[in-house]
């Protein structure tokens, strides 16, 4: 219930902020800052696999490329429809558009779930490399249908998308991703992927389910990696197979491990910093990638388990802080 | 619905809760448990002993149904569990410690029994992620449980520390504590006294006594601790390259030469193992 009022309440503060946010920034600082909120997305949701439960995935950009092109093959064949019919009965613009671009989301999010729960089987058999390797052959299928199937512009790629997706959505499926994962960390099968990650026999030994766990981690993932493929399509209103390589899987990869795998707090935090760096770094041109290949390496070295560990940033946590060092390093 | 093994079908002390006939475990050419035959009374407290490389915790895998017996049947409260996977197994009522400690390393104290609370919550996850006041209900129970069972093992100090951060004595009592808390019919452990010192052991052996009584649990043990096995069990079995050489109270067991045999490596003559 506490949690409802609190949703209620963030619903009102972002369309707040959907108005004023926009006209204070320049296209290009908004477009960052929605890159910035979508690879939260991506890098929370991945956390749920890679992090909470220590299966090695990389087909995440799979995953996305699923979301964003059903979502948008949705909007342009059907919910365009619906915005239509809307309008004409006189509702006003967002409103109008908003159940359409929800039913895209939540078309793409289970699209790619079914995909998660699919590449979710062998991960019963397979562990560590192995599932690894898996999970890429299933990123690049996924890009190379696309390449090749015509209906969704094969290498010419998908244009005229409705850009429905602002400001006011990608900070709602924040809150509806970073809520998922704390509230499934919070329960009992949020231990049981934990336990799974630690010793998966002592799990198992105790009633846990690991087989069962460890599809659900995956079905979860990818059902909000989908989602962020949709607001990423809803957003560019143009989609490339090639904005989905196996690149772009070891981009969120590399925002769950510098966050401190299993941290959700920690993934939100280097999501940002490694969507803000590149474009900070744009000054130095050629040198950029080079730069920023080098913080990473740094801040790997020098903080191995990751921005925050295993920790959490919560209002508990800062109370804690608050309260005096002795009670923190408890 | 509380415990589906609730005190209900608990039956008297002496009814079989654990029936193992004609067990074999075979790896390749290697037989590591031989035919055995092993039935372990509901209450009772049952020593499993045996030189090194005996296929004790062999046995264990297989109740537990990490390993698929070769051959033989397992029966637990008079239904097969053989060829059920590990966590079907604990949800019928074993759990297990191991010998090489195996906590869930990056989790605090309190989270690892919470753990094992898993097999009784009610909630799915789609009430765990929509918090549900089902879900809610189902947790406080877990916390509560959780909390009793660190009481009970005396880590309440330390339930807030991460398990790999206990002491080794500590770690051994989360893992009893923990399986405990799957609310088992059949406890097995897994050499709990293995690099403890003699008072540790000594404390050991009357919780795990205590616990017997306070849980209503049947307690099947591997320990090399002699002192340990003698001091609390009233029943031994002896495993030796696999075959069930002997069984019996721990008077019996101390003197019977094929036991000495087994653990010397030669035949003894029985007075000088008598005195032993």
């Amino acid at each position: 219930m506490r949690q409802a009022l609190w949703l209620t309440g963030l619903v009102a503060v972002l369309i707040v902020l959907d108005l004023i946010v926009p006209r204070l920034l320049n296209p290009y600082l908004l477009q960052v800052l929605m890159l910035c909120g979508i690879n939260i997305i991506l890098a929370v949701s991945l956390n749920l696999i890679n992090g909470f439960t220590g299966q090695f995935s990389i087909g995440h950009a799979g995953f996305m490329a699923l979301g964003a092109y059903g979502s948008a093959m949705f909007s342009l064949h059907v919910g365009r429809g619906w915005v239509a019919a809307l309008e004409r009965l006189g509702a006003p613009g967002p409103l109008a558009e908003a159940p359409a671009l929800l039913a895209a989301l939540l078309l793409g999010g289970l699209l790619a779930a079914v995909a998660g729960w699919l590449v979710g089987l062998p991960s019963l058999r397979l562990r560590g490399d192995y599932l690894a390797i898996v999970t890429l052959g299933f990123g690049e299928i996924i890009r190379v249908l696309i390449l090749n199937i015509d209906a969704v512009g094969a290498a010419r790629g998908l244009p005229g998308i409705p850009n429905w997706a602002d400001f006011f959505w990608v900070g709602l499926w924040i809150a509806a991703v970073v809520l998922a994962s704390r509230n499934l960390a919070h329960s009992t099968h949020g231990r049981a992927l934990f336990a799974i990650r630690d010793d998966e026999v002592a799990a198992e030994a105790l009633g846990v389910n690991t087989t069962a766990y460890k599809v659900l981690a995956f079905v979860i993932g990818s059902f909000f990696a989908g989602v962020a493929g949709g607001l990423f399509a809803h957003f560019l209103s143009y989609l490339n197979p090639n904005s989905f390589t196996f690149i772009k899987s070891i981009e969120v990869i590399a925002m769950v491990v510098l966050g401190g795998m299993g941290s959700i707090s920690g993934s939100v935090l280097a999501a940002i910093l490694l969507t803000l760096l590149p474009e900070l770094l744009r000054p130095v041109k050629e040198y950029r990638m080079v730069i920023y290949s080098l913080m990473l390496i740094v801040l790997m070295i020098t903080r191995p388990q990751g921005l925050l560990g295993t920790r959490e940033i919560s209002l508990a946590w800062l109370k804690r802080r608050r309260s005096g060092p002795a009670a923190g390093a408890a | 619905m509380e415990p589906a093994r609730g005190a209900g079908d608990r039956g008297m002390m002496g009814d079989v809760l654990l029936q193992l006939e004609q067990v074999t475990m075979q790896f390749g050419g290697l037989k590591a448990v031989a035919d055995l035959d092993l039935s372990i009374g509901e209450g009772e407290l049952v020593g499993l002993i045996g030189p090194n490389g005996a296929g004790k915790t062999t046995v264990f895998n297989v109740i537990t149904g990490v390993y698929t017996p070769t051959s033989g049947r397992i029966l637990l409260g008079g239904r097969p569990i053989g060829g059920l996977r590990p966590h079907q197994i604990a949800r019928r009522g074993i759990t297990r410690t191991f010998q090489n400690i195996r906590l869930f390393s990056s989790r605090c104290c309190r989270d690892n029994v919470a753990i094992a609370g898993h097999q009784h919550a009610k909630a799915g996850v789609i009430d765990a992620l929509l918090r549900t006041g089902k879900f809610e209900r189902d947790e406080r129970a877990i916390q509560q449980q959780a909390d009793e069972l660190l009481e009970v093992f005396g880590l309440t100090p330390w339930a807030e520390v991460i398990a790999s951060e206990l002491p080794y004595g500590q770690q051994r009592r989360l893992e009893i504590a923990r399986a405990l808390a799957g609310r088992p019919r059949l406890l097995l452990l897994d050499e709990p006294a293995a690099g403890l010192n003699p008072q540790e052991s000594d404390q050991l052996m009357h919780l795990i006594e205590d616990i017997r009584e306070r849980f209503r649990v049947t307690i099947l043990l591997i320990e090399h601790d002699m002192r340990v096995v003698m001091g609390i069990c009233r029943r031994i079995a002896v495993l030796d390259y696999g075959v069930k050489i002997s069984e019996g109270t721990p008077d019996q067991i101390r003197t019977d030469p094929k036991v000495i045999e087994a653990y010397l490596g030669e035949e003894v003559p029985a007075d000088l193992g008598a005195g032993a």
